[in-house]
């Protein structure tokens, strides 16, 4: 119930953020990538705001023995740069710049009621789903290959 | 064109970094909202909950957006139907490809100095930028 209460919060205050930043104007997330026309810097200063009170926390993190709520800090599992993560990355950029939304001010914009996130966000969990299932496919025929399947790193 | 706004941009991003913040201090999880998006289309038991909550206080906080902040939530731009769920898909697809978005690379990634998340910035920017550039020279800024 607490970390419930805890991760609603949280989410209520990511969405604010959001907000205060320009990232529910889809408009303005165009304007970003924009580098050819009238670029507009602002997603910068979103980046280096939250990328600076991240860093803060990723510090206090390492003097925690745990979370507030839970057993232990997420393990995030280390592996190299390679070609799914740049293809996926690249497809992501593709569709960040022909809509405007990313996954989060899609969501908040959802709660606004934006006409444009109603529709985006369905189709990107329908894209969601057809990775996850890509991916149960490739483990049964891997299971079936060599009787054992590796799990697939959940990072976020 | 929208305008330049450094000032508010920074005041929502530190905002942001403090919700991811207190997710990771208080609940030991990572805010990649496409992962947790993710998370609630197969959830291991217990997992469902929070995701749930998280994503509805994101709702939510859209709405309280909307309500106090006029014209923080507005949708300018000039997208058929189909491009916006084009859109849509590529973004889910290659967020669950890549392990992360904008949320989970961009910030999270960054702030621990992971070179995936570096890597995976770098091409998502690019490409973005290249389709903005495509869209805004090649079809007239109208897809």
């Amino acid at each position: 119930m607490k970390r419930g209460l805890a991760a609603f919060g949280a989410g209520v205050l990511f969405a604010v953020g959001l907000g205060l930043a320009g990232m529910m104007q889809p408009t303005k997330v165009v304007g970003f990538l924009d580098f050819s026309g009238a670029w507009d810097a602002s997603l910068a200063f979103v980046m280096a705001g939250g990328i600076g009170v991240l860093a803060l926390a990723q510090l206090a993190k390492r003097r925690l023995a745990r979370p507030l709520f839970a057993d232990r800090f997420p393990v995030l599992a280390r592996h190299g740069i390679d070609g799914r993560l740049v293809l996926g990355a690249s497809i992501f950029g593709v569709g960040w710049g022909l809509g405007g939304f990313c996954p989060g001010p899609a969501i908040a914009s959802c709660g606004a009621g934006l006409g444009a996130a109603l529709l985006f966000v369905p189709a990107m969990l329908g894209g969601m789903a057809a990775v996850r299932l890509l991916d149960a496919r490739r483990h049964a025929a891997a299971e079936e290959e060599t009787g054992a399947a590796s799990p697939t790193p959940q990072v976020g | 064109m929208a305008h330049f706004t450094p000032f508010a941009s920074l005041a929502g991003g530190t905002l942001i970094g403090l919700a991811a913040a207190a997710l990771l201090l208080v609940n030991g999880r990572v805010a990649g909202i496409s992962g947790i998006a993710a998370g609630l289309l197969g959830p291991e038991r217990g997992d469902a909950a929070w995701r749930a909550a998280f994503l509805g206080g994101l709702a939510v906080g859209g709405l309280l957006v909307a309500t106090l902040l006029p014209g923080a939530a507005h949708d300018g731009l000039v997208r058929s139907a189909p491009a916006i769920a084009a859109a849509g898909f590529l973004v889910g697809l290659g967020a669950r490809l890549a392990n992360g978005c904008t949320s989970g690379h961009g910030l999270c990634g960054l702030s621990r100095l992971s070179p995936r998340s570096l890597a995976a910035v770098v091409c998502f920017i690019g490409t973005g930028a290249a389709t903005v550039f495509a869209v805004n020279h090649w079809f007239g800024g109208v897809l």
